[in-house]
């Protein structure tokens, strides 16, 4: 069963290549084999070119011209780019994403493998407690979880309330510019349960012999954590981080409907929730500022692309890939 | 003697922490639900303000206010827009990510590593990038205001994950049956429909529930494409109550958030172990 592949293998660079070496008999017969593979891609190949490659050309080009969708596109050279480093909107849309990126991946990834680390023992109500924590990575990005996010944490109701026994006193969560944003991140990480169960899954493959091992050394659990979990699980945690800072870029639904309607203005109190999706969906859709809109979408590939390229390179100092050494570090 | 019985002693005393903190943090993460249903049966007034999960009377009036509309257009016509859009998604992803996953697992054709390595590309590939020339393309074809743009991609195998999910699937069954079968004079169209594709149902199945959430969560893709409040699905109706009516009807609001939520729940009920199996294998995210 497939299931029991880890996400691990799934990422490691060098299982990406399906299938084993030909036959030869089906070697003989390649010119068939290839017409057979490209007829059942037909529909694939179409999709890629014509929603995802095409479209991405067509945005490129779209980045260095002045659109509003009636009339035909003007070429503008290098304008929208220097606008955007001119635009303390779009600065701030950078920023907003960034402090959701950095502050909300860090903490629900350390919630998602805290509690895996709980439930990875084989007790009673296990499963129970695992489907229960990941049902919110169902729901969470909703309009409707959005909505009672907001009367969770708007004036008097229940957040605002239990601050108050901690001496916090705001205007409601979602209606202060400071405290809209930890909303924000509440969401999000109230959604730990998608990475919990990949974290289960690698904590599972960890054999168990090590930490027997270990513990007749007399290793402290906190010792056994650092030197056998985190290196084994290691990979499992790259590809968690990699999702997990991909996904947070996007986030758009939630920040959207926590904000509330605000009067047309994108952002809610303050701006403090201008994602940098809504400012994008807000120049193109609402301003039909396209052409703007198609530079602010390259900008956030490049910035994607960035992240994850330093991410594959620091990979080397912190991943451990069981092929590649021998036990433990 | 008495060493065992502590160390068993101490075994307990663990057992019992460990189904405390588990429970707390439950009562955490289901708060928010439990919340909903609760906020549902009480009247408008009491809804944020109360500390009390539960109504002391509950009352049905929120639920009456399903039966009836927004600016004119009846609730429930946002969920059967939904439905059709939800149920058209399933039926293309299952046909267009199985067939481009037969190719990737079982056929060895020429490029197939480039064109995996690309398929996985766009698995890391924002969305938002696309959005502007998506819409453009759309345009000049007359189709705003229509479900294709919502629903074209899924027939052209567009959901990356689950021709990954897929292709992970197939690469393990067995290759012996494609050998038989070959031996019998079966070519590939009759492989991949006679054999792999009832082998693979759990993940077809993991597949279909979780295209069926997703479209039925979404709210950006309607939100560009749809115009006219009859089309829309439950997602902008929800919205569009909000903005219409931000503090005046708390309780129809409640409501109909609830029943949202309540076809992806029961999905959710019926199909976890698909639903977390299928998550942990691949990171779908829900």
């Amino acid at each position: 069963m497939s299931h029991t592949q880890t996400p691990a293998r799934a990422v490691a660079p060098r299982d990406a290549a399906p299938g084993r070496p030909a036959a030869t008999a089906r070697r003989r017969g390649s010119g068939r084999e290839t017409l057979a593979g490209y007829l059942f891609l037909t529909p694939w190949c179409i999709g890629i070119l014509l929603l995802t490659l095409g479209p991405m050309l067509v945005s490129l080009y779209l980045s260095f011209t002045s659109y509003n969708l009636f009339d035909s596109p003007k070429w503008v050279g290098l304008r929208n780019f220097q606008d955007m480093f001119a635009d303390e909107r779009w600065w701030k849309s950078v920023r907003v994403t960034s402090v959701f990126v950095l502050v909300a991946t860090p903490i629900k990834l350390a919630v998602a493998l805290g509690v895996a680390l709980l439930l990875v023992r084989p007790r009673k109500g296990q499963a129970f407690y695992r489907s229960a924590f990941y049902a919110p990575s169902l729901i969470g990005a909703s309009v409707s979880v959005g909505i009672v996010w907001r009367a969770l944490f708007s004036q008097d109701a229940v957040v605002d309330q239990a601050g108050r026994l901690f001496g916090l006193h705001t205007d409601g969560w979602i209606g202060d510019p400071d405290w809209s944003m930890p909303t924000l991140v509440a969401l999000s990480v109230w959604q730990f349960g998608a990475p919990m169960v990949i974290f289960l899954a690698g904590l599972k493959q960890v054999p168990r012999e090590l930490y027997e091992a270990a513990e007749v050394d007399g290793a402290s659990a906190w010792r056994r954590f650092r030197s056998i979990t985190l290196p084994m699980i290691s990979p499992v945690l790259f590809f968690n981080l990699l999702l997990e800072i991909i996904h947070s870029f996007q986030v758009f639904t939630s920040a959207l409907v926590i904000a509330g309607p605000g009067g047309g203005q994108a952002g809610g109190p303050g701006g403090s929730l201008l994602v940098y999706t809504w400012y994008l969906y807000d120049q193109g859709f609402q301003q039909l500022r396209m052409g703007y809109a198609s530079a602010m979408a390259w900008m956030l590939l490049l910035g994607i692309a960035l992240v994850t390229a330093v991410l594959f390179r620091t990979q080397k100092l912190w991943v451990h890939y069981e092929e590649e050494g021998t036990g433990v570090r | 003697m008495t060493t065992t019985l502590t160390a068993s002693g101490r075994r307990n005393a663990r057992s019992v922490a460990w189904h405390l903190g588990a429970l707390a943090l439950l009562a955490v993460v289901l708060y928010p639900v439990v919340w909903v249903i609760g906020a549902s049966l009480k009247p408008g007034d009491q809804i944020i303000g109360s500390l009390q999960l539960l109504p002391g009377h509950p009352i049905a009036a929120n639920y009456r206010r399903l039966t009836e509309g927004i600016a004119d257009i009846p609730i429930y016509s946002f969920f059967v827009n939904s439905l059709f859009v939800a149920l058209g998604s399933v039926i293309g992803v299952l046909f267009s990510c199985s067939l481009a996953a037969y190719a990737f697992a079982r056929i060895r054709f020429a490029g197939r590593n480039l064109l995996f390595t690309l398929m996985i590309g766009t698995l890391l590939l924002p969305y938002h990038v696309l959005i502007i020339p998506q819409y453009v393309l759309f345009q000049k074809l007359g189709l705003i205001n229509t479900y294709v743009p919502l629903l074209l991609g899924k027939y052209l195998a567009v959901d990356a994950f689950f021709v990954f999910l897929m292709v992970q699937f197939m690469r393990n069954l067995p290759r012996e049956l494609d050998e038989a079968a070959r031996l019998d004079g079966c070519g590939h169209l009759r492989i991949y429909w006679s054999i792999v594709l009832p082998l693979c149902r759990p993940a077809l199945i993991t597949s279909a529930i979780f295209t069926f959430i997703w479209s039925w969560n979404d709210f950006l893709g309607p939100l560009l494409y749809l115009n006219e409040p009859e089309k829309y699905t439950v997602s902008l109706g929800l919205k569009m109550f909000i903005d219409q009516d931000s503090i005046a009807d708390y309780g129809g609001m409640v409501a109909m958030s609830l029943a949202a939520l309540v076809p992806v729940l029961l999905f959710f009920l019926a199909f976890q172990r698909y639903l977390v199996e299928g998550a942990a294998t691949s990171g779908l995210k829900g």
